[in-house]
């Protein structure tokens, strides 16, 4: 793992709605195996940039590297090599586990034996051994959130993008989660995350807080928090959304 | 009361700013009418039928004149032959062929008959009727023209009159039914679709939640609705009279009252799907699988009812739909008054009265 | 007392959702309803606004029996439900106008109960409120719940989904009317904002782990908690959750949160365990339990 490759570069990276300028101009990497948090009020823009950066939108100016490939020009490359996790929708509530391991599987072009494989890591792993032909819909919130990012990860890609993905869940499930995060980033995954929850935001190698279209900080939590005088990153977005 | 302006006034701003609602409340009415009155039509115009004239002479001259002459047929060709006439039909170029016999003239002198055959292409079986009817209406015209110029005694001939719609227009067949399904669709489907709505969006929990009681509720919702259905009905009557010339031989009073008691049965209708209802999809499909289908296949709108199968014939008994089309068409064209369709709407008032004494019953004044 | 609940009980089908609830929120007080989703949160709410009826159990809010003067009840809370639930296409302004007409009032009337709040969105009542940003639609549907002046305020998780400078200004709102004398029986996923009530209940799976101030809940926290730190995070978890003597292991941000089963708990053995491992840049030192802490801890 060569933790100085970058898998995401960006530059001058913009996205116009007519005369509304939903982002400007930004500007960043990030280095293999990273967790990077995504951070900024609703409607500043972070949304509007993440869509460009998986390749569903396409910018209006500026350029951007997702794991090797363009995101204006090879937007099908860049969804064969992400992951990607929000918290409306993961899975579906109304397959199996086993199903819908299998169907993201094959989505990815896994073969059989493959997700054969996956399928009962991935199950040991979560202790959903028992559960595999269990309704989705019928897991409690923590345990969907967590078969949801092991799914992502099925097809082992580079880049894992999580769109809040802790919403509502208990603080013991977060955690865990969290931990599951650890873990792949460990392996040399990249994480980018966004995340209303400051105190996840710590966990993060670097953050990046967007206000207005614009990037306005990007450090690691602990520069941040020297450098704005705050004791949490909560204090520290407070001050940079209030100015 | 102030409450229930309030909530009145509100629902009326939903209505009118959201465009789809706009489109089907206003749009589709003036749209199905015309739609329905110019290009759906029961009439002929101009069909193209062949000849086979044996006789060729005098008498059948002046027949097929006047047929041709009539606006509604065209001779396309004459045949020769009896072979010809299947091969005629199979080309598809003309929806009739009449085989006049030989001798005609010499027969109807001498023996006070003669025959003409009128064959039609019956795979649309209405138009071939028309056909029939028209072709012999020309006939029978042609010889009481002839029977008064000669001393031969009368023919006793059986004639047709269609009443109350001597040209047979389509349109006034089809007016009293589109009204029928506008109102329906109108009162019953946006109503139900409406309460649905807050069901959907949250908001219900709020209203529950608040002084308003249940019932304010439930009439306030359907006010707006009673409103535009009222001015549909009257846009629609209007298009009918001025465009279509279809008369309204009874009392306007009358059928507009008629039409408020269709709408008030058609409102709680819509009440009693939004109920059952979750969601505004299944208001919509409720509503129109439910309301909608049956309107159209069992009132008597399209398909006469009398040549249904008797169980279909019970079953529409209950289609409110079916007795209002009864009562339109009675004031619209045949001019009756109330002592002559109390029957029927007795019965449309029986109807709304139970609907909306079970939908009050299943109104909840809680969430489950 | 403003709010009696006793022994509540509510199930849907095979769920239960609250099992033997039991609390009492005082006059004027700022309670918090603190718990995860699935807690039960959103249905005790439903409960006590008279729109669920329980499986068992009484309760009374405003002094008001739940079954009996329900129509009472409806006539003298403020509700917020928890998804956005004011009209989209209506503006601003006729949002709060409709609010008031039903509740046989003016906007006039109560203004001076909602100013703080309204005023920050005044400049946009022409707007409908389906344009409005997340905060904004927050301060409307508290401005509608507030316009008749309710003896009780429910709000259903009102911060959910929001931005934290959005949450942060809410609360300071909430704490503002709480000074007017109105009863405020909030719920919330977010932990820190449960230090901000009077009292709060810690809610999971339908039953309460626990009811008391935020600083008493941290207070009987029963053990020693210490921040450990070290380069690689994910080793320092791993490792923590490998020594035998853990009680818990929560990572918090760029520390973990370390508890031990031992009373007699020295730092330093656990210092040496960790380098042992390979571990850089070791530091272990006591904290303060935080009311996630508890949380944890009773939960478990």
């Amino acid at each position: 793992m060569m933790k100085n490759n970058y898998v995401i570069e960006v530059k001058e990276l913009t996205k116009m709605f007519g005369d509304f300028t939903a982002v400007s101009a930004i500007t960043f990497d990030v280095k293999q195996g990273e967790i990077f948090g995504f951070l900024g009020a609703n409607g500043a823009g972070k949304t509007t940039a993440m869509k460009m950066l998986i390749g569903i939108s396409k910018p209006t100016a500026g350029d951007a590297k997702v794991a090797g490939f363009d995101v204006a020009s090879e937007a099908e490359d860049i969804k064969k090599n992400i992951g990607y996790m929000s918290q409306k929708f993961a899975l579906y509530d109304d397959l199996t586990v086993k199903e819908n391991i299998t169907f993201f599987g094959g989505i990815y072009g896994l073969t059989r034996a493959k997700i054969k494989e996956k399928t009962n890591e991935l199950t040991a792993e979560l202790g959903l051994k028992d559960l595999t032909d269990q309704l989705v819909g019928a897991l409690p919130l923590g345990w969907k959130q967590k078969l949801a990012f092991s799914v992502s990860l099925l097809h082992e890609p580079k880049i894992v993008f999580l769109d809040e993905p802790t919403g509502g869940v208990d603080p013991i499930t977060r955690r865990q989660f969290w931990e599951m995060i650890y873990k792949s980033a460990n392996k040399g995954t990249t994480i980018f995350v966004t995340t209303h929850y400051m105190d996840e935001a710590e966990y993060c190698d670097r953050v990046s807080i967007m206000v207005n279209g614009k990037i306005e900080a990007l450090d690691s939590p602990k520069n941040l928090k020297e450098q704005y005088n705050a004791e949490t990153m909560n204090d520290v977005f407070l001050k940079l959304a209030r100015g | 009361m102030k409450q229930f302006r309030g909530f009145v006034i509100k629902e009326f701003y939903h209505i009118f700013r959201d465009k789809r609602s706009l489109f089907i409340l206003f749009g589709m009415p003036v749209a199905q009418i015309l739609l329905f009155g110019f290009a759906i039509t029961n009439e002929i115009n101009n069909v193209d039928i062949a000849v086979l004239d044996h006789s060729k002479d005098a008498t059948t001259e002046e027949i097929i004149n006047s047929i041709s002459a009539s606006e509604y047929f065209s001779i396309d060709q004459f045949i020769e032959r009896e072979a010809d006439i299947e091969t005629v039909f199979k080309q598809g170029k003309v929806k009739a062929v009449l085989n006049i016999e030989k001798d005609f003239s010499r027969k109807l002198i001498k023996e006070g008959k003669a025959y003409v055959q009128i064959i039609t292409d019956a795979t649309d079986p209405n138009t071939a009727n028309t056909i029939f009817n028209y072709v012999t209406a020309i006939l029978q015209k042609y010889q009481g023209t002839q029977n008064k110029s000669t001393e031969f005694p009368y023919q006793i001939a059986a004639q047709t009159r269609m009443v109350y719609n001597p040209e047979l227009k389509s349109v006034f067949m089809f007016v009293p039914g589109v009204m029928t399904i506008i109102l329906m669709l109108v009162s019953a489907m946006m109503t139900s679709i409406s309460i649905t709505r807050e069901k959907e969006l949250g908001t219900m929990e709020i209203l529950l939640v608040s002084p308003l009681k249940p019932f304010q509720v439930i009439v306030g919702k359907v006010v707006p609705y009673i409103f535009l259905s009222v001015i549909n009905a009257i846009v629609i009557v209007v298009l009918s009279i001025f465009i279509f010339k279809m008369p309204v031989e009874g009392s306007l009073f009358l059928l507009g009252l008629e039409s408020v008691l269709f709408i008030v049965t058609a409102l709680a209708l819509g009440i009693l799907i939004s109920s059952i209802a979750q969601t505004q999809q299944t208001a919509m499909m409720i509503s129109l699988m439910g309301l909608m289908l049956p309107v159209i296949l069992l009132s008597g709108f399209i398909f006469p009812i009398s040549s249904m199968p008797v169980i279909l014939q019970i079953i529409s008994n209950i289609v409110p739909a079916k007795w209002f089309i009864i009562i339109i068409k009675g004031i619209m064209l045949k001019g009756v008054g109330l002592w002559f369709i109390w029957k029927e709407t007795l019965i449309l008032l029986g109807m709304t009265v139970f609907f909306i004494g079970l939908s009050v019953k299943k109104y909840k004044i809680r969430l489950e | 007392m403003s709010i009696v609940v006793s022994n509540i009980s509510k199930s849907y089908k095979t769920v239960k959702a609250l099992k033997n609830i039991s609390f009492k929120v005082k006059e004027g007080e700022l309670f918090g309803l603190i718990g995860p989703d699935g807690a039960g949160k959103t249905t005790l709410f439903r409960v006590l606004t008279t729109l669920l009826i329980a499986d068992n159990g009484e309760a009374t809010v405003a002094g008001y029996d739940l079954i009996k003067d329900y129509k009472t009840i409806r006539e003298s809370v403020g509700y917020m439900p928890g998804r956005f639930s004011l009209y989209q296409d209506l503006t601003v302004e006729e949002n709060l106008k409709f609010f008031a007409t039903i509740f046989g009032t003016t906007i006039a009337e109560n203004y001076d109960l909602i100013k703080d709040i309204y005023v920050q969105i005044e400049p946009f009542k022409n707007r409908r409120a389906g344009k409005l940003s997340g905060g904004m639609k927050q301060k409307l549907a508290l401005s509608c719940a507030l316009i008749h002046k309710p003896k009780v305020l429910f709000l259903d998780e009102p911060t959910t989904g929001v931005d934290p400078v959005s949450r942060k200004e809410f609360w300071e709102m909430i704490k503002r009317l709480q000074q007017k004398g109105i009863t405020i029986l909030v719920s919330t996923p977010y932990m820190d904002e449960a230090a901000l009530c009077d009292r709060i209940a810690l809610i999971q799976d339908g039953t309460i782990l626990q009811i008391d101030t935020p600083a008493a809940i941290i207070e009987h926290y029963p053990k020693a908690i210490y921040n450990v730190r070290a380069d690689n995070m994910y080793q320092l978890i791993q490792n923590l959750k490998a020594y035998e003597h853990n009680h818990s292991v929560y990572p918090f941000g760029e520390f973990v949160h370390y508890t031990d089963k031992r009373a007699g708990f020295i730092p330093v053995q656990l210092q040496h365990y960790l380098e042992e491992k390979q571990l850089a840049g070791i530091s272990i030192e006591i904290t303060q339990p935080t009311i996630e802490d508890a949380f944890m801890e009773l939960a478990k």
